[in-house]
């Protein structure tokens, strides 16, 4: 990704917030357009939206924290995510990742101490008959093996 | 001359955006004109990339094409359609598609998918024309006649659902598309609305020119971004066409249509969680009644149909609710895309009537696995399906008969895997998968999946196997009967599959599953 996301910053992100006030049932296009520009959407968002929204910050945690695709502090500059399903782990996709993560020093969800990359678990991303699947940044792999893998952490700078 | 390189994600995956530069570039260099369409794919995953060739004799194709080819495609003058050890001749005479029964698949991969022109000049919006003079009664009439059940997974006509919507009376009603299409092993919904878009625009359309709704949602998985740029492309397009927005199409009939975007909660394929989502909150399962149809999204009467539901649509209504149903198989009439994945040589989308058996699509259709080892198992129906063993591979493919042997078709995808499968551990990922993705609301689900892994644990590190298997029996008994919707409820399918027909791989204790 070559965009690097803004700082967080409260009044940029009531401007974000206030884009899609207006919407029917804004609050889950509010919480994608905050991490689309700040990579994260920290606890600091929470009051913010809860009063815009007229609903409560637990409700507004309480949403965050349900869904997967929510980082509370921000990614590594590289994101890979790993596919984890059934399609995938057919075609030797759990050995694949175990090697990676063991070979950067990781677990499912960490950041290299450099900041460069954050792996993480998907569950499927659709590409079950080119499997192992895997999106790094938004580029989509196919046929991920292992050197595949390796190739790629390897150029991420 | 024409070059069609597919923008669909699985083709991109594998580099056929590499490709598509690649062949500009040479082009450009050797000063021949030519013109780069990004189709979507046919749906032949394991030749992607595939680059096709207008000629004047029809579409030539060259299989798994890397961007080291592109040269030598040129010196053997690929651009005229001529020999070369990677081509593949008439596309349409491949067999894997000559053997296809393409009706709601018939425009992928030969379409531009953002091109209006295109779309109408392959049968596009023919459809909405013959539902806005037959009115939303006959409409709704056409696909109950059609015999559309839900392909979601969960079977239910469609046109029943329809009816009730058209029924009730409300200030607003909702038309939701479910495009969150978390089944691993499944890419139909993608594929529609990578390659055909428009389909599912008119489908949706239709559907509110049925039941009188004004408003449309298409609520995609985030794990989808080239879907989601392309529907709200098309949606763009539309629009400005006049087949969206006030009096669609010259009609009297108003229609918006809007992309919303999950994040990453499986449990939002189910219906009601997805109009919790959908509304803003956690995609929490609601309990039925109400039906969604009475009160859905924002307690207004909502027709919720999956993609493929909805992208059946214009078919029926252009070519007849007779002409779709007249193929089949017992109550399940029409086509099916099968998607063929995982540990399989020929991986990809084969749309066929109802009744085609499991093991013609897994041995004949897909040419066994890709390891060239012996199948072991397919898990038919995604997470929440059954696990069959080639002792059962002449189950037709129908949902009477997929239910009857303690299965499901789901939404269509066969995950194959080769005798190296560790069953015991694909049981356990079942009831770590539910666990993770639960939403919480019901305790079967939530409570039940934790216990489940864990007591795979104690079997797989030998600890009282049997008196373990039985607790584990007992619990997706509890599950099974118990929970609030297909998450929990359904569970218990991979899970008991695997026992009962892979019963030697619970025995023999195991070294524990990498700790996590």
């Amino acid at each position: 990704m070559d965009q690097t996301p803004a700082q967080w910053n409260d009044e940029a992100a009531r401007a974000v917030i206030r884009d899609h006030v207006g919407e029917e049932g804004p609050l889950l296009p509010i919480l994608h357009a905050l991490q689309e520009s700040f990579g994260h959407v920290p606890r600091a968002a929470e009051p913010l939206i809860a009063e815009a929204l007229n609903i409560t910050r637990a409700e507004v945690h309480g949403v965050i924290s349900f869904y997967h695709d929510f980082r509370r502090e921000p990614a590594g500059r590289h994101v890979l995510k790993l596919c984890r399903a059934e399609a995938c782990q057919s075609m030797g996709s759990e050995a694949n990742a175990r090697r990676l993560l063991d070979a950067l020093g990781l677990d499912w969800g960490g950041t290299t101490p450099d900041g460069r990359i954050t792996v993480e678990a998907v569950y499927c991303l659709g590409l079950c008959a080119t499997a192992p699947g895997a999106l790094f940044d938004d580029e989509p792999v196919g046929r991920a093996d292992a050197a595949t893998l390796e190739a790629l952490v390897a150029e991420a700078a | 001359m024409k070059i069609f390189v597919p923008q669909d994600m699985a083709a991109v995956a594998v580099g056929a955006n590499r490709v598509a530069a690649a062949i500009e570039a040479e082009a450009r260099a050797r000063n021949i004109p030519v013109t780069i369409v990004r189709n979507g794919s046919r749906g032949m995953f394991f030749m992607e990339p595939l680059v096709e060739v207008a000629t004047a004799s029809g579409r030539i194709g060259y299989r798994n094409i890397g961007v080291a080819d592109v040269p030598g495609l040129f010196e053997a003058r690929f651009f005229d359609g001529a020999p070369h050890a990677r081509c593949v001749g008439h596309v349409e005479e491949i067999a894997y598609l000559a053997k296809q029964t393409r009706f709601t698949f018939g425009r992928a991969g030969i379409i531009d998918p953002l091109s209006l022109e295109d779309y109408r000049h392959h049968g596009g919006y023919k459809g909405l024309e013959a539902a806005l003079s037959a009115g939303p009664a006959a409409i709704v009439a056409a696909v109950k006649e059609s015999g559309l059940r839900g392909r979601g997974g969960a079977g239910f006509p469609t046109g029943i659902k329809w009816e009730t919507v058209a029924r009730a009376q409300a200030d607003r009603k909702y038309i939701v598309c479910n495009a969150d299409e978390g089944d691993s092993g499944t890419f139909a919904d993608r594929l529609i609305m990578e390659a055909d878009p428009f389909m599912l625009i008119e489908g949706m359309t239709i559907a509110g020119v049925a039941v009188g709704a004004t408003k449309g949602y298409v609520y995609i998985r985030s794990e989808y971004p080239l879907a989601i740029r392309m529907m709200r492309r098309a949606i763009e397009i539309a629009e400005r066409a006049g087949y969206l927005g006030s009096g669609i199409n010259g009609s009297a009939h108003d229609f918006d249509l809007e992309v919303r975007v999950g994040a990453g909660a499986y449990v939002c394929g189910e219906e009601t969680s997805l109009l919790e989502s959908l509304e803003g909150k956690r995609g929490q399962v609601r309990p039925k009644p109400p039906l969604p149809a009475i009160e859905g999204l924002f307690g207004r009467p909502t027709i919720i149909n999956n993609t493929i539901s909805l992208a059946s649509v214009p078919f029926i209504l252009a070519e007849g609710a007779k002409r779709y149903a007249e193929v089949g198989y017992g109550r399940s009439r029409g086509t099916m895309p099968v998607q063929l994945a995982g540990n399989v040589k020929q991986g990809g989308l084969f749309e066929c009537a109802f009744g085609v058996t499991l093991g013609e699509l897994v041995d004949e259709i897909g040419g066994g696995t890709a390891s060239g080892r012996p199948v072991k198992a397919v898990q038919a129906g995604g997470p929440l399906g059954a696990y069959f063993p080639p002792s059962m591979f002449d189950t037709p493919y129908d949902y009477e008969a997929f239910a009857k042997r303690d299965g499901l078709i789901g939404h269509g995808g066969l995950v194959v895997f080769d005798d190296t499968a560790d069953m015991a551990q694909m049981a356990r990922f079942a009831m770590e998968f539910c666990a993770l993705e639960s939403c919480g609301k019901c305790t079967p689900c939530r409570i039940g999946s934790t216990r489940g892994v864990e007591t795979f644990d104690r079997i797989r590190a030998g600890i009282e196997p049997e008196k373990n298997l039985a607790l584990v029996r007992d619990l997706c008994e509890t599950m099974k009967f118990g929970s609030l919707c297909a998450l929990g409820g359904f569970t218990p399918y991979p899970v008991l599959s695997a026992i009962n027909h892979f019963p030697e791989e619970f025995r023999a204790p195991k070294l524990p599953a990498a700790a996590e």
